[in-house]
């Protein structure tokens, strides 16, 4: 009898201590970083602090390649699998959201104040996703080298103007000193055609849609200003000035700090390491301004909540814990990335104030502009980033404009206007 | 008829030799390309790609590389996965499709050539086609394990085999060679009172060695190479194969040596199942004395 009272007794204490490990829900979240171990730690850091903050949830985490990521999201939405808590990046959301896969957060209010626009995921009227950073690409190039060459420094509130940066660039091809003037990053023949040129064509004052409508993409990828773009883009190739499709993805992650290129169109997770090989010649400069003023792209990967998820409030709790100041530090310290407030920002390593890539933050801040806001973005994408392609090895501009103006303009037909679902 | 001298001969033969060897250079240097540069740090082997010493392990040589790959992912239990996965779909695959076939080639059964026909008509199906509605079958379907009946068959092994047990062109290999092996070996088997089965397990099956082999090879290098699939199927680490963790290298700033490193480690398998089985091929022949 004593024994069985024992038994019961010590059943009784461990259903008791145990219960508030079975009370917690349990949240998956699937996130694209794997193979990145401080990515890992610091995001692994995050979940147990937010999973021993508060007894209702406890977020699990199951990470995938990036360049598997967005299609396993979409053949897990297939299946009905999604997870709770999924990261998208930020021009895919508006077509995830579109499509059904997400629903829109529940944050507090207040809770994006001072946030960087590009790390807010707006869509539709509603925020479905926010980031813990952002992207910024600037202008690499040596202090020595523009000094040598009589070209002026531009600033954030004085940037190249059209004409000078071509000149720039003229000056420093006839120098024979380097291999190409400049080296946009070509050989990168993903999302950073879209990603990284799409803001020129943006400050020339064309657009790969109209974004007053989001229904054609007639006079603005094809009008006068996205032709002067294409013209002025081809001319950079028959110049010889930068390296074209052909480029191999080793010169591009040598070619500047090696001195082969003058100068280098790239983004600020290059920026340390270099800054590390180029030392304190090494300048970020802000994009060039074409005539509408100067711009580079926004957004980058951001959190937000798949729709089939049994617990959006745990969700959005998560997300809401994520997005404190100490956390965007964190993962800027440790990956590099712009961290998503200023406050954040003065906590970093490379952002406060003084720190090496602290320009980054204001070029954010005063050039970033989102790729166009609707889900016909990623086809948008392929099409803009064809015809850039097709220009460079030598297409009649007008016509590949044409082309792809054509084809955006049948996706969206075809898909009804991307019109949302009542 | 002119004189075969030996200075012709010589030439001849160096010909021969230094053309042998150009044409072995060209499969050998990506390989070699790729173990040398696992060893080099990142900035010397994207330096040393614009020159000879690619293909060779000069400069700061080390296995570091092969430390952070491990460091950056399971490499291990990927390439105990892709292993696993693949030999059972192999051998099981071998087994079924060899059946398959010996009963196309030799048994009478109504519709049989139709039937073959729409299997060998299935090779022009491209797989991403049927992809999608093939997630969604594989979604809904129980499956009886260790936990008892589950619905559904995400994130396990069989979800990356069984659709892969049977195919058209491992059916139609053994088909053509069982069509070519003498009739008469089975004629005399049934004589002597063998049932089919036996036929196909003491006569076939042992003088068949080479499409075995042949069939394997095939099946090893589909599985192994498994990309597509295992990437919609597989949303947890412990099921994933090695190409889809060969994307864990590919980041922002992607780590080229430790990709090297990864490719040199998971092209191993490859390399030791080939050899296995080129010998075996040669054996198979050598021992059946029906060949020509």
């Amino acid at each position: 009898m004593t024994t069985i009272k024992m038994l019961a007794g010590a059943l009784a204490l461990t259903t008791a201590l145990s219960t508030p490990a079975f009370a917690q829900t349990e949240l998956s979240l699937w996130y694209h970083g794997a193979g990145n171990e401080v990515e890992r730690e610091i995001l692994l850091g995050i979940i147990e602090d937010f999973n021993t903050s508060q007894p209702d949830w406890t977020v699990v985490l199951e990470e995938f390649p990036q360049a598997a990521y967005n299609d396993s999201v979409v053949a897990a939405a297939v299946s009905g699998n999604l997870p709770d808590i999924i990261d998208v990046d930020g021009p895919v959301m508006p077509n995830w959201a579109w499509a059904g896969y997400m629903q829109p957060l529940q944050l507090s209010e207040g809770a994006l104040d001072g946030f960087l626009p590009g790390a807010i995921g707006e869509y539709n009227g509603e925020v479905y996703s926010v980031g813990l950073w952002d992207a910024a690409v600037a202008m690499y190039a040596r202090r020595s080298v523009l000094e040598e060459y009589g070209i002026r420094i531009p600033t954030l509130e004085e940037p190249w103007t059209l004409e000078e940066f071509d000149a720039a660039l003229v000056t420093l091809d006839a120098s024979g000193e380097f291999e190409y003037a400049l080296d946009l990053g070509m050989a990168d023949q993903g999302e950073w055609y879209p990603y990284a040129f799409g803001p020129f064509l943006w400050s020339f004052g064309g657009d790969m849609v109209d974004r007053t409508t989001y229904e054609t993409a007639e006079g603005v990828l094809n009008g006068d200003e996205a032709v002067a773009f294409g013209d002025w883009w081809q001319s950079l190739f028959d110049r010889d000035l930068v390296p074209g499709t052909s480029q191999d993805m080793a010169d591009r992650e040598t070619g500047f700090i090696e001195g082969d290129y003058a100068l280098q169109w790239n983004g600020n997770w290059f920026g340390v390491q270099t800054l590390d090989a180029v030392g304190d010649d090494l300048l970020f400069l802000p994009a060039p301004d074409f005539g509408n003023g100067p711009k580079i792209g926004g957004a980058s990967w951001q959190f937000g909540v798949s729709a089939t998820s049994a617990n959006p409030e745990g969700a959005s709790a998560f997300i809401e814990f994520a997005i404190q100041d100490e956390y965007l530090a964190a993962f800027s310290d440790g990956i590099g990335l712009v961290p998503a407030t200023a406050e954040a920002a003065a906590m970093t390593e490379n952002y406060s104030e003084g720190g090496p890539l602290e320009v980054f933050f204001a070029l954010s801040e005063a050039q970033a502009m989102l790729r166009p806001v609707t889900p016909g973005y990623v086809f948008q994408a392929l099409e803009f980033r064809k015809a850039l392609s097709d220009i460079s090895n030598g297409a009649d501009v007008i016509t590949a404009l044409d082309a792809a103006t054509d084809a955006i303009n049948a996706d969206i037909e075809r898909n009804n206007g991307y019109a949302v679902a009542q | 008829m002119a004189a075969v001298t030996e200075p012709n001969h010589v030439a001849r033969t160096t010909w021969r030799y230094a053309l042998l060897i150009a044409v072995a250079m060209i499969f050998v240097f990506p390989i070699l390309f790729m173990v040398v540069s696992s060893l080099k740090p990142d900035a010397q082997l994207l330096r040393d790609t614009s020159s000879i010493a690619a293909f060779l392990p000069v400069g700061d040589i080390s296995l570091d590389n092969y430390f952070g790959a491990f460091r950056r992912a399971p490499v291990g239990l990927f390439i105990f996965n892709s292993i696993f996965i693949t030999l059972v779909t192999v051998l099981i695959s071998l087994f079924l499709c060899s059946l398959a076939a010996f009963a196309f080639a030799y048994l009478e059964f109504r519709g049989k050539a139709v039937i073959l026909s729409i299997i060998i008509a299935t090779l022009i199906i491209p797989f991403e086609t049927i992809a999608i509605p093939m997630l969604m079958v594989v979604n809904s379907l129980p499956f009886i394990g260790a936990n008892g009946v589950q619905w559904g068959w995400l994130n396990t092994y069989h979800v990356q085999m069984v659709p892969f047990l049977a195919d058209a062109l491992t059916i139609f290999l053994f088909v053509q060679y069982f069509k070519d092996l003498p009739k008469e070996l089975i004629e005399a088997a049934r004589l002597d009172g063998a049932s089919w089965f036996q036929v196909y397990r003491l006569v076939i099956v042992p003088i068949a060695g080479p499409v075995f082999a042949t069939a394997a090879i095939l099946k090893f290098l589909v599985m192994y190479n498994q990309y597509l699939w295992p990437l919609m199927v597989t949303q947890s680490e412990q099921v994933r194969p090695v190409m889809v963790g060969l994307q864990y290298f590919f980041q922002l700033n992607t780590a080229w040596g430790e990709v090297m490193a990864y490719l040199s480690m998971i092209t191993i398998p490859v390399l030791a199942f080939y050899l296995v089985l080129q010998r075996a091929f040669i054996a198979s022949i050598a021992s059946t004395g029906i060949k020509g």
